[in-house]
């Protein structure tokens, strides 16, 4: 790039030329590197352990997660790439657009999508399944924090709660009705965490916890007695079962069990390839929603301690980069991404280790799966994003 | 406070809601961290141990059972193998509708209704509730190559080789043989079967009871890897324990002997019991009962045979009327009253007393048999001719005392002998004290008579007990007052035929016999036996061996007389007591000593025609 200096007005420029590096090309300079290397050591982890403990699901194609979730984690990659050199601040202006596609995907999906284990929530594509509620996690909290600062001027404190609580809770529903509990959990928890950080009063989050507990009551308890259950039966099992799994061990506290079994057995230094668990099929699902199980016997607590730790630090980036964003946007969406990807990793490694219920959230970057692995991907690209330009805004830098 | 966008957010308050958001994140990563140490550090063991017991399944490896054999080593059971058709009905379809269509599949292959298998498996969890269920044995290898070709369409269905006893002879020694079938629920519970699980099989009768700790063996374990299904896993084989077969049995039975009076009842084509044994040791060399049976049919019953074997009361062939028959035994329970009287000093041998042919006593008459009155006879010649008179007297002598009982007693009646059976029926003495007891309790509507010790002093009235314990006290008076322990084991030896164990069972009791009063009954019984007058000298008069015998003949109510014979051989030292009875089989001499002749021929395996000329052998 060549610059021109001007001494006097009338001077002839002088040409000097500065040397831009190949990460200012790619809009790497300004990059977290802690977050991109918590995010490409988990994804690499995934890789690893679904590349040994997956070989034998699929005869006569032992690499065929593996491949899959590499390509996935490339192009999720490359997607975070491209998603750190844009502003983010222009999805503030697309905030209405965002919505819109997020809202017409999730409904689409009753219409297109497979029924997969009688729920409805991908669409078929060529080469992978495309579920619009993954990516859905993102553009929640990218439209809703829009929405959030556009509207930080207009009605009552309690009539601007209500509408975000609405925004929010809206594809939430629409999710829930797939039925697929868990993402819908999880849009739930992002829209409380956007509003947060958009400063919704204290106690508006008191009436709104004292509700909700009200509601789990009636959902679990009270519809149930009545006669008209709200949640499907292996649902309601699911999110029950977990308190006493031993009571259940044939049902849905069946696989809870496996998945204890399997960590504990890991021990200390894992058990490699005797990791008979995972290998005899006694852990279900354990490419997807149990893959901390497969990890925890494989490679015992060293293994799993450290892909708790990258998440640790994951999540730590996430919520450092919401204090340094250059503007209150970025603070929403960075602190709406960090809440989220620490309520997934609670409920899913807890889920593994037999402490939360089973409610299918995958476990972002380790799970197998393309719409997950992207989705995660974009949105540690939008996170990018927002260093970079809080370093490129030079406003306000404080250490933490 | 609402933000305004495009301006940082007000530092404290931001901060404040970041450090609670981080702080709840440290929390959650302290829970999962210290859930994750709890799990794989300090319980990793168990879970370990857990996974591991997750992964096996173990599957038992029956042992087969010892052989059983004669004294001589000539197999009396063994096994065969057979393939058995057996179902794991925890591996059943939960849909019932599945589960139906599978049944009925199994039972069309293996030939039964539904209903019959769904009985089998009723049947099944009745006796060993989780065991798996054995549908039918001695499949064919089609049915079984079929089954496992399709075993998508048979969840739970396995081919098990069994053992299943196998009988060379049939119905040889089938009562002392008895039999085995799977344990249950209470057997399960009794200390000697410690240690076995529901499906295993144990003796149920006979010395497959009796011996059955050594018979039966150890099982083996295969140990395989399965996966989450219950699949084995490919090459998954872990390790196995092969099983330790029972050890065998060796019987004192002689085999040849068994069947001569196995034979010879038969021939009777009545209901009847042999015994011999030998008078010293107790051990028993031939012991029958007759209707008997096949034992391989105790398997499988057909209803036919369920009828012929459990519910005919009369035939009875499951009973072993050696050891359980209840009867009054006739004039061979004499030796007892002539022990007792000469013991006592109530007659010496060589006191005459007038056999009128009948005494009166009270109001009752009672006669010798067909009314002959034999004149003056001393105790030899009472015994050589049956003078029941001659015993009346002495049974009326000793009414007031218990002195007829007492010997009774000594020499075994009404006692259990001690035998290595399980069949042991119950027996009576007929005593002052017993019907005393009956009257007091209304049951009977007199007190003990004299009439009651006369009856018994032959062997008569409501004396109930069998060969067994008769022969005891024949064995007893033949080696001079030892009460032996009547038995069938004789050893137990490993399958290259070493002696692991000897069964010896001591004497039970002792006791004097006058040498007097033991060589006065033997002539006597001799005399009765091979004497020119004895009753049953037309059946031994040619016999070669010389021998101490005594017939009876016993009148039994609602039966025509049942016929005994009690020898001793060889006399006048005899080593060997041989009894036989037969129901309903007339006098003594009639059917109970021809059968006797039988066993005893087999015995000195010599044909009494074809030694006749060569005289007395001892």
């Amino acid at each position: 790039m060549t610059m021109y200096a001007t001494r006097t007005r009338n001077a002839r420029p002088e040409p000097f030329t500065v040397h831009v590096g190949i990460a200012e090309r790619l809009g790497l300079a300004h990059m977290d590197w802690p977050l991109a290397i918590s995010a490409i050591g988990l994804i690499a982890f995934s890789l690893l352990t679904l590349g040994q403990a997956t070989q034998n699901d699929i005869p006569g194609d032992p690499n065929y997660f593996l491949e899959r979730q590499a390509i996935y984690a490339l192009l999720g990659i490359v997607g975070m790439l491209v998603l750190t050199r844009i502003d983010y601040s222009r999805f503030r202006e697309l905030r209405v657009g965002i919505y819109t596609f997020l809202c017409a995907s999730i409904s689409l999906v009753f219409v297109f999508g497979f029924a997969a284990r009688g729920s409805r929530r991908a669409f078929e594509l060529p080469f992978f399944s495309f579920q619009p509620s993954e990516l859905g996690k993102l553009l929640l909290v990218l439209a809703l924090a829009g929405f959030v600062i556009d509207g930080a001027r207009r009605g009552s404190e309690v009539q601007r709660t209500v509408r975000y609580l609405c925004l929010g809770l809206a594809p939430a529903a629409l999710v829930f009705l797939q039925p697929d509990l868990g993402t819908s959990l999880v849009f739930a928890v992002a829209t409380l965490a956007v509003m947060y950080f958009g400063g919704v009063p204290w106690t508006h989050f008191a009436v709104i916890g004292g509700a909700l507990a009200v509601l789990v009551a009636l959902v679990l308890v009270v519809a149930p007695a009545t006669g008209f259950p709200l949640l499907k039966g292996y649902q309601e099992e699911r999110l029950t079962s977990f308190v006493n799994s031993d009571e259940h061990a044939d049902g849905a506290g069946y696989q809870q069990n496996q998945s204890v079994i399997a960590t504990g057995a890991g021990g200390f230094t894992g058990r490699g390839d005797q990791a008979t668990q995972t290998r005899l099929d006694f852990v279900p699902e354990r490419h997807t929603d149990f893959i901390f199980a497969v990890i925890g016997e494989r490679y015992g607590f060293m293994g799993a301690a450290l892909v708790l730790s990258l998440y640790a630090l994951l999540f730590w980036r996430a919520l450092r980069i919401s204090t340094l964003s250059k503007n209150a946007y970025g603070t929403l969406v960075a602190g709406g991404i960090a809440v989220s990807l620490l309520f997934q990793t609670f409920v899913n490694v807890g889920m593994n280790l037999g402490i939360m219920p089973i409610t299918g959230i995958p476990l972002p970057l380790m799970s197998y799966g393309g719409s997950s692995v992207l989705a995660t991907f974009l949105a540690v690209g939008v996170l990018q994003s927002i260093n970079v330009q809080a370093h490129l805004s030079q406003k306000g830098r404080f250490a933490w | 406070m609402y933000l305004r966008n495009d301006s940082r957010p007000q530092g404290s308050r931001l901060s404040l809601r970041v450090a609670v958001v981080g702080g709840v994140g440290v929390a959650l990563f302290a829970v999962l961290f210290f859930r994750l140490w709890n799990l794989q550090v300090l319980s990793g063991d168990e879970y370990l141990a857990e996974a591991q017991n997750n992964r096996t399944r173990e599957f038992k490896v029956i042992a087969p059972r010892g052989d059983i054999l004669d004294r001589n080593g000539e197999v009396l059971v063994d096994n065969r193998t057979s393939l058995a058709l057996q179902l794991n009905t925890a591996k059943l379809p939960d849909d019932p509708a599945e589960e139906r269509a599978e049944l009925a599949r199994l039972g069309e292959l293996a030939h039964m209704s539904l209903r019959q298998v769904r009985r089998a498996i009723e049947k099944g969890e009745e006796v060993a509730a989780g065991a798996p269920v054995t549908l039918r044995r001695d499949v064919g290898f089609d049915l079984i190559a079929y089954v496992e070709e399709n075993q998508d369409e048979f969840p739970g269905v396995a081919v098990q080789r069994v053992f299943v006893r196998h009988y060379p002879d049939g119905t040889r020694a089938a009562h002392v043989l008895g039999s085995v079938g799977e344990i249950n629920e209470d057997e399960l519970k009794e200390p000697e079967f410690k240690g076995l699980e529901p499906g295993d099989e144990v003796g149920k009768a006979g010395v497959e009871y009796t011996y059955d700790r050594f018979l039966r063996g150890d099982p083996g374990h295969t140990r395989i890897q399965v996966n989450a299904l219950g699949q084995p896993t490919p090459g998954g084989q872990l390790v196995s324990q092969s099983p330790t077969p029972g050890d065998n049995l060796k019987l004192t039975i002689d085999g040849d002997v068994q069947a001569a009076g196995e034979g010879a009842l038969s021939a009777r084509g009545l209901p009847g019991a042999f015994i011999s044994m030998n008078v010293d040791t107790g051990e028993i060399l031939a012991m029958g009962s007759s209707p008997t049976y096949d034992p391989t049919v105790l398997d499988e019953p057909t209803q036919a045979q369920v009828n012929e074997l459990y519910r005919d009361e009369v035939a009875a062939p499951l009973v072993n009327r050696a050891t359980e028959g209840a009867y009054p035994t006739g004039s061979i329970f004499k030796i007892i009253t002539a022990l007792a009287a000469l013991e006592n000093g109530k007659i010496t041998p060589d006191e005459t007393v007038v056999d009128g042919g009948e005494i009166t006593v009270g109001e009752q008459t009672f006669q010798n048999a067909g009314g002959v009155a034999h004149g003056a006879v001393e105790l030899r010649r009472a015994l050589e001719v049956s003078s029941d008179v001659y015993f009346y007297l002495l049974g009326l002598d000793m009414w007031e005392t218990n002195e007829l009982q007492e010997w009774a007693h000594k020499l075994g009646i009404g006692r259990p002998s001690g035998i290595d059976l399980p069949e042991e029926g119950e027996t009576l003495l007929p005593s002052r004290e017993w019907r005393n007891q009956l009257f007091k309790e209304e049951l009977t509507e007199r007190p003990w008579s004299a009439g009651d010790n006369v009856q018994l002093a032959t062997g008569q009235g409501d004396l109930q007990t069998n060969p067994l314990q008769m022969a005891i006290a024949y064995a007893a008076l033949g080696n001079g007052g030892k009460i032996v322990t009547p038995h069938v084991g004789m050893e137990i030896e490993d399958a290259a035929g070493r002696v692991l164990k000897e069964f010896d069972p001591r004497v039970r009791r002792k006791f004097r016999i006058d040498p007097g009063s033991r060589t006065a009954i033997l002539e006597g019984l001799h005399a009765a036996a091979q004497g020119g007058e004895g009753t049953a000298a037309g059946v031994f008069g040619g016999f070669p061996i010389p021998i101490a015998g005594k017939t009876g003949t016993a009148e039994r109510p609602g039966h025509a007389d049942q016929s005994w014979f009690a020898a001793l051989s060889p006399y006048p030292n005899p080593r060997i007591v041989t009894i036989a009875t037969v129901e309903e089989g007339g006098f003594g001499a009639e059917s109970a000593a021809p059968a006797v002749l039988q066993i005893l021929e087999a015995i000195y395996d010599k044909r009494a025609s074809e030694v006749s000329s060569a005289g007395g052998t001892e």
